[in-house]
């Protein structure tokens, strides 16, 4: 299959021509966040605090994670996706305010998807438990915010061919929905 | 008691012990936190050889091209994790420990839990695991060293501590249920149920997963016999032999919904299917499916 290399920040252009299936090497700055950072996002955004956010949505990439600690000599821990669906009373907001791509495992909400396509956005999964070998294209990792939160603070990584998969692209196709077709035996 | 009397006792004791009437074993706690330590570490650094089997045996079958690259690359993830001796998934788990306490055995130098508690804070803290547990459900503030664990004792006969720790990623234990069902409900119920869980599961649980389905007992040891299901061997039989055709044919069932590995579609959603029963009440059919991601990790060690 052949993949498709993009780097961040992400245009509507980049992400429109996504479809689902297709395999995504990501490059450039990437954004990590989870349950209590995505709460604390959220109410700062509907208290009208944008300018408090700490990085601005606006073409850039969420990655669903709460990396292991790091061992000395290492760049980061283990970091592979955390499940998406917790996220998804929050990441219609984020779509909203211009945030191109999310990067998780599983099924997102109807809504999720609805938003996806109305602001153009899509959902890429990585692959879940396979998070020492996902460190390995992260190049340098940063705690930008919530440092009480711990793992669950907000990172900001720069990754190289970052490998991940289309989900949920801006038609609103949903590849968990379809791949599955293929191989079910009725 | 005065001291002449003690010693008489003591003494007493001691001729009994030479005879052989009474054996005991005596345990320092010291011995048991840094078991405990040690496997947190080698349960998130070493995955087991019989998942790694699986993993080469689900990739011969796997008839999706995905599935089969998704294969490798979770072999080549618990090769790095074990080369490199780091976590081979971020979720580092909760620390369950399964306790098999002989009857015989004496613990010395403090308090059995408390050697454990000590063994999970230190192997979480000097293996760069991740700390994974909040204080309080509602409250969540995270404990700063992946403690308390949730352990799970058994009184048996003779001489010996087994201790298991099973790290559990939270990903999968979400996607766990439980029912109870009507009796009436039999064998047929219990599979809707499994597949029903195992539908609802889909990509979330980090498939390829295995099943433990817990069938029978009260509501809580039906949760605990799924758990415990999971701790056995992959590729094992079943020692009853209709249990063991029915995990084959629930293996099958769920491989055919064609979620497959991480749920991108293929027919290895599910490594194996491991089920334990419990007699039950006349009124009751409880059932349990604990699912476990990939990363099946557990150590055991005999003291």
């Amino acid at each position: 299959m052949t993949q498709i290399r993009l780097t961040t920040p992400l245009s509507d252009e980049d992400v429109s021509k996504l479809r689902i299936g297709q395999q995504v090497l990501i490059n450039g700055l990437i954004y990590t966040g989870r349950d209590a950072a995505h709460k604390r996002m959220v109410d700062l955004i509907q208290a009208g605090k944008i300018n408090e956010l700490p990085f601005d949505p606006k073409g850039q990439i969420i990655y669903y994670v709460g990396p292991s600690p790091t061992k000395p000599g290492k760049v980061v821990g283990s970091c592979g996706p955390t499940t998406s669906y917790r996220m998804d009373p929050y990441a219609p907001e984020l779509y909203k305010l211009g945030l191109k791509a999310s990067i998780g495992k599983g099924k997102r909400s109807p809504e999720v998807i609805e938003a996806m396509k109305k602001y153009k956005g899509v959902y890429f999964a990585a692959i879940g438990g396979a998070a020492a070998l996902i460190a390995k294209s992260i190049k340098s990792a940063k705690v930008i915010a919530y440092p009480d939160l711990g793992a669950e603070a907000v990172h900001e990584f720069v990754v190289e061919d970052f490998p991940v998969v289309v989900v949920n692209d801006t038609l609103g196709g949903d590849l968990y929905q379809e791949g599955i077709k293929i191989y079910a035996v009725k | 008691m005065p001291m002449v009397q003690i010693l008489l006792v003591y003494n007493k004791l001691d001729q009994q012990l030479a005879k052989g009437g009474i054996k005991i074993k005596t345990i320092k706690t010291s011995v048991i936190t840094e078991n405990v330590a040690r496997m947190a570490q080698e349960a998130n650094f070493y995955l087991g050889a019989d998942v790694m089997e699986a993993f080469k045996k689900a990739y011969e079958s796997e008839v999706s091209n995905t599935g089969k690259e998704i294969l490798q690359i979770l072999i080549k993830n618990a090769e790095i994790a074990r080369d490199e001796q780091v976590p081979m998934c971020q979720d580092c788990g909760y620390a369950v420990i399964f306790l098999e306490l002989g009857q015989d055995v004496r613990i010395e130098g403090g308090d059995l839990y408390e050697a454990i508690t000590e063994g999970v804070r230190q192997g979480y803290t000097k293996g760069y695991l991740r700390k994974s547990i909040v204080s309080h459900p509602l409250d969540r503030k995270n404990t700063g060293d992946n403690t308390p664990p949730v352990i799970h004792t058994t009184i048996v006969p003779g001489e010996h501590l087994k201790i298991t720790l099973a790290p559990k990623g939270g990903g999968s234990e979400n996607m766990s249920a439980i029912k109870m069902m009507k009796p009436a409900d039999g064998v047929e119920g219990v599979k809707n149920f499994v597949l029903e869980v195992a539908k609802n599961a889909g990509p979330n649980p980090c498939p390829p997963v295995i099943l433990g389905v817990g069938i029978g007992g009260t509501m809580e040891k039906a949760a605990l016999i799924a758990k415990e299901a999971l701790l056995r061997e992959i590729g094992s039989k079943n020692e009853d032999p209709v249990m063991a055709k029915l995990e084959a044919e629930l293996l099958e069932k769920v491989n055919n919904l064609g979620f497959g590995p991480q749920g991108l579609g293929g027919r290895n959603f599910a490594l194996a299917v491991h089920i334990k029963t419990y007699p039950a009440h006349i009124a009751s059919l409880p059932v349990a499916v604990n699912i476990n991601c990939h990363a099946a990790r557990h150590k055991e060690v005999t003291l």
